[in-house]
């Protein structure tokens, strides 16, 4: 080179190759950690749920238990805790079907848009509320939403809910019928249950205490 | 911007092509802006006719392809610049874009017109595909994917034949990577976080890596071009700049995997890569004033007053550096700490953040490549701002800066009631969108949306006439002076 750089700090060549050794560097790490992740976010299966041995993902099959949000001493937020048996739809459903099941669930979650209103997992859209716990929401379990659809059970609820959303409304900002049929309501009450058992690293923060905190009203005016 | 009688290169002439579409889809976003947030006030507003799920979904895609159109515009129109070649393969790279065009128009058609529908495979691949930024169905993935291929190949044939300059390696290297990561956004899956994962990859290391990476390119090209910068400078900046943004973006993606399911780990990485992020974009705003001070010191010894030979495409460029830094890297930063995101995560302070930075990093250089490309159409020597470049600038700026703190403030009630006070839920939710502060942001939010879309028409208006009126101006001086001598 005629032109020799006076420093190596003006020097094209040393920055050029700068450059691709540290986003060379940078994508080999993003990929190793990709694996790893990979292998942790895997669904779990049957037989380790019924074994109770923890995955961040469980099977869809969690739906055949009591999934609960509690907080962990030693993690220092709340976790997912999945419980006894119950229930869902008035049945057991077996790995097969449940997995099914969950397909059919987060296939119509696609393809009715939910994320372009609503959060899932805390992305999507901020015009309705995050859908991550919506399993485990006060408002299904303290009588509220199976008092206004008039079912027994909080899956029938929201499955009677997600069918015909504005006529049920909570607020002047509603839910639109999005031509949702009885399959399609039980499959996303499935895929929502499912994602409430999903371990968030506590996200999101104190939902566990939410209904307790509303009691007497707040002091938000 | 309606001819381009001037341009040499048949390359420009398609880039320009890109342009047009680009401006008219930057329009529909606005408009579709604005039905959205006529719904947070008035939610009864097309209320199952044309619901906010889809004047979102409109509006959030309109803007990633609008500027993906302005960024395939700009490398056809920088190629023969920096090659001193005109593309291999034009006639192939003018097909492509005839054929993207109508499936943009198809799959907005349907979007608009079927909206939603059944849920099964039939509708991914047909009507959308209900992932936020990601909606295109997959046929449209798929032809998206062909022409990307087409633009590429042109691309490439002509790097390696013509002129191999710095800017054309990084250019070249970059579209790669940007091209293959929309490959990891096509598959569906019914597990919600593997899904997010690789969304992200899109997302994430579009915006905050190859397009930063692009808008780095393009900002070298740009002071190039209108203020004569010294290529070997720019070029050294620019790789300053690959190593910092990738250096601190790629693993910077960890500040989206601190909730969704993955492990804490990405707590820390996350948080330390991504809190580097805003250092690059600090490097590019001094970078950018400094060679242009520099630029206008040499001019000013030298007795001629204006380094700039286009100055509505510099003051863009400028609002670029600055609003890239703003809005990306402070309004990042505020929220990319795990600690802080717990509470923001998924609130109208992540809009304000993704206002503020699309426009700040994206809008601003790709509007300045449109006057650019105006210049060369018309073969203006010195362009220089009309009435309506200065309205555009002041009424879009102001705008969305607007928008951007109104959010910014509708985003702090809703994190410190809904998330902080009662920790989250529904009830919770509507407590915080009832609160009369976060009804008046959300109002001042869509005043300062219509401030921004009467800027845009005077920005569209700009961009159609400047390049006949001033080309004009620029021939009777001509003529003037031949006249007088
Ligand atoms: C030009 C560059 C950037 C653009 C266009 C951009 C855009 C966006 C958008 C649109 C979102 C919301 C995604 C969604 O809809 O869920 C987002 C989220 C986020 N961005 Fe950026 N961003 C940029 C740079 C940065 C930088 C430099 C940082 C950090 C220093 C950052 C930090 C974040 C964080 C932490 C989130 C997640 C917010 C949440 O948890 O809700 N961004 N960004
Ligand atoms: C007329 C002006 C505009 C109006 C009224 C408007 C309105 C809106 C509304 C209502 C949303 C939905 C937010 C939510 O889910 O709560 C939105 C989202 C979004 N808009 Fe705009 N917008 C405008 C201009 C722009 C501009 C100029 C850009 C960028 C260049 C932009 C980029 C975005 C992005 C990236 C999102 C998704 C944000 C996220 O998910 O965090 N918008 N806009
Ligand atoms: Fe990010």
């Amino acid at each position: 080179m005629s032109k020799k750089s006076a420093s190596v700090w003006t020097s094209i060549r040393f920055w050029r190759r700068s450059a691709a050794w540290v986003t060379g560097t940078a994508t080999v790490l993003l990929i190793w950690l990709t694996f790893d992740t990979m292998g942790q976010i895997s669904m779990g299966s049957d037989a380790d749920l019924a074994k109770g041995i923890k995955h961040r993902i469980p099977a869809a099959t969690v739906i055949n238990y009591h999934v609960d949000y509690q907080f962990d001493q030693k993690r220092g937020h709340e976790v997912p805790v999945i419980g006894e048996k119950e229930k869902f739809f008035g049945k057991e459903w077996s790995a097969k079907d449940a997995a099914a099941l969950l397909h059919h669930g987060k296939l119509t979650s696609q393809a009715k848009n939910c994320m372009n209103c609503h959060t899932l997992l805390g992305n999507g859209g901020y015009y309705a509320p995050d859908l991550t716990k919506a399993w485990l929401d006060a408002k299904w379990n303290d009588g509220t939403m199976t008092g206004i659809t008039g079912k027994n059970t909080k899956e029938e609820a929201m499955a009677e809910f997600l069918m015909h959303p504005s006529q049920y409304p909570t607020h002047a900002r509603m839910m639109p019928d999005l031509g949702i049929t009885q399959d399609e309501a039980v499959a996303l009450v499935a895929f929502l249950k499912h994602m409430s058992a999903i371990d968030t690293n506590g996200f999101p923060r104190n939902f566990s205490q939410s209904a307790k905190r509303l009691e007497g009203g707040t002091h938000a005016h | 911007m309606l001819i381009n009688g001037e341009l040499k290169y048949e390359s420009q002439k398609l880039g320009m092509n890109y342009f047009r579409v680009a401006l008219v889809l930057f329009g529909a976003q606005l408009l579709m802006g604005l039905i959205a947030a006529i719904q947070f006030l008035y939610p009864g507003f097309l209320f199952e006719i044309f619901d906010f799920s889809v004047s979102r979904m409109v509006h959030i895609n309109a803007l990633v392809v609008w500027m993906l159109y302005a960024m395939i515009g700009s490398v056809y129109y920088m190629i023969p610049d920096e090659t001193g070649e005109e593309t291999v393969g034009i006639g192939l790279g003018k097909l492509a874009f005839w054929i993207l065009t109508a499936a943009v128009a198809v799959v907005v058609l349907v979007y608009i017109f079927i909206q939603v529908g059944p849920g099964n495979e039939s509708t991914i691949w047909f009507i959308n595909e209900g992932r936020e930024y990601l909606e295109a169905p997959r046929w449209a993935d798929i032809g998206i994917v062909a022409v990307v291929l087409v633009f590429y190949y042109n691309v490439f044939a002509t790097y390696m034949k013509g002129r191999r300059t710095g800017i054309m390696t990084v250019m070249v290297a970059n579209l790669f990577a940007l091209a293959g990561l929309y490959l990891t956004g096509m598959f569906f899956t019914d597990n919600i976080s593997v899904d997010q994962y690789w969304w992200w990859w899109v997302i994430h290391l579009w915006v905050e890596a190859t397009w930063e990476v692009f808008v780095g390119t393009l900002a070298a090209y740009a002071l190039v071009k209108i203020i004569g910068a010294k290529r070997e400078i720019v070029e050294m900046w620019l790789w300053i700049e690959v190593l910092m943004l990738f250096g601190s973006g790629i693993l910077g993606l960890g500040h989206h995997y601190f909730w969704i399911g993955t492990p804490e780990y990405w707590w820390e990485i996350g948080a330390l890569f991504s809190s580097l992020e805003p250092v690059p974009l600090v490097a590019m705003f001094v970078h950018v004033l400094y060679d242009w001070g520099k630029e206008q010191g040499h001019c000013e010894s030298k007795g001629s007053a204006h380094a700039l030979n286009n100055s509505p495409a510099m003051a863009w460029v400028t609002a670029n550096a600055f609003g890239n830094f703003l809005g990306a890297g402070i309004w990042g930063f505020f929220h990319t700490l795990p600690q802080v995101n717990i509470y923001t995560h998924g609130t109208q302070f992540t809009a304000a953040h993704g206002h503020l930075a699309f426009f700040g990093a994206y809008a601003t250089i790709l509007i300045a490549m449109m006057y650019i490309g105006v210049q060369g159409s018309y073969g203006i020597k010195k362009m220089t701002m009309t009435f309506k470049t200065k309205m555009a600038l002041t009424l879009i700026i102001f705008g969305v800066l607007g928008m951007g703190v109104a959010l910014t403030i509708a985003g702090y009630e809703q994190v410190l009631v809904e998330r902080a006070d009662l920790g989250g839920g529904w009830d919770a939710y509507f407590i915080a969108q009832d609160l009369p502060w976060y009804i008046q942001a959300q109002g001042w939010r869509l005043a300062m949306g219509v401030v921004t879309f009467v800027g845009f028409i005077y920005l569209a208006w700009d961009l159609l006439t400047i390049g006949a009126v001033e080309s004009a101006q620029e021939e009777s001086e001509g003529a003037a002076a031949a006249a007088a001598a």
